[in-house]
């Protein structure tokens, strides 16, 4: 059987092994963010949300989600 | 009669008209209901937020946007934790891309203990972001050439701190706030140090165009009640400004007529 490969992936600071070829749009729909609240950077670079699953994780990639909290 | 109310007095920032010139922070507060009730009875049309990681491992967390509808109340974003132009600017530009946000709040830090704004760094951003078309609202310290400065790279509010942020202590230089607002053509508001609602008065009274205020309401032993003096103290000091006070005289002037006296 072949085995899958796996990909290691960093996003919002925590490691997370993921299969290799996923996109973005499939792993934040795992992962049940609410798109319309975040925004999302790739590699220090902002990404349109219209266009995630166009975009393939990579190894070693880093991923921050981030929305609005409570603040001053 | 002459008109009482401040209706036909206006409180634009960037070309959008806000009926209150109370802006609230959010932060603080024991839980999402009690910050959301808060910002109700305080009467703001604008809130600040943060900008923070979203929690992946506990997604049943309340989300600040189920409670405060950005829809009717602006949301403020604002880079409050950034030390460094290149951490305020990656904030905003997040916060823009979350919802279209244009209007922002800059604030960059420079010192740990006291929260004084790191001023170079902050005029740095200002110039970026307007660039960029942000409209940017700017805490800064309360000096007047590094106002006019900001407001000359774009702020369209100047926010000058009435002393170190969550300190309570209230106006701490009232002649610079004075210099300020004598040469601050955008809106200028009090933003960070008030500890009380007549702290927030006086910042009025002293031709100020709005304040912000997030730990005197959120830490305060009646959050509630303290939302609701804000409000009251915002009006009553926009409504004394507009009066037009009496001079201050060394001494007495008697306020019943002499003539009569029996």
């Amino acid at each position: 059987m072949k085995k899958i490969k796996k990909i290691k992936i960093k996003i919002n600071g925590s490691f997370k092994f993921i299969k290799d070829n996923t996109n973005l749009s499939d792993l934040l729909k795992t992962l049940k963010i609410p798109l319309k609240k975040v925004a999302i950077e790739l590699n220090q670079e902002i990404l349109d949300k219209k266009k995630l699953n166009k975009q393939i994780l990579r190894n070693n990639d880093k991923i921050e989600i981030v929305h609005f909290i409570g603040g001053g | 009669m002459e008109a009482v109310s401040l209706k036909k007095d206006k409180f634009i920032i960037a070309g959008r008209n806000f009926k209150s010139r109370l802006i609230v922070g959010t932060g603080k507060y024991k839980n999402m209901s009690q910050c959301a009730k808060a910002v109700k009875l305080s009467g703001a049309s604008i809130v600040t937020v943060a900008v923070r990681r979203v929690n992946i491992s506990d997604k049943r967390k309340a989300l600040l946007m189920d409670y405060i509808d950005p829809k009717k109340i602006t949301y403020l974003p604002n880079t409050a934790g950034c030390f460094n132009s290149k951490d305020a600017l990656r904030t905003l530009r997040l916060a823009r891309e979350i919802g279209g946000w244009k209007l922002v709040k800059l604030e960059v830090l420079g010192d740990k203990k006291n929260l004084f704004p790191d001023m170079i760094e902050t005029l740095k951003s200002t110039e970026v972001l307007s660039r960029e078309g942000f409209k940017v609202m700017v805490y800064c310290n309360d000096d007047p050439l590094m106002a006019k400065r900001l407001e000359n790279a774009g702020a369209c509010a100047i926010m000058p701190l009435a002393a170190p942020i969550g300190s309570g202590l209230g106006i701490q230089n009232d002649t610079n706030i004075k210099i300020i607002r004598k040469q601050t053509k955008v809106p200028l508001i009090i933003d960070a140090g008030l500890g009380q609602a007549s702290d927030a008065t006086i910042a009025m009274e002293l031709g100020c165009d709005g304040v912000l205020v997030n730990t005197a309401i959120a830490k305060a032993t009646k959050p509630f009640n303290m939302a609701l003096a804000f409000k009251n103290a915002v009006i009553a000091g926009r409504q004394s400004y507009l009066s037009g006070r009496i001079q201050k005289n060394l001494m007495g002037s008697a306020s019943s007529p002499s003539k009569g006296i029996i």
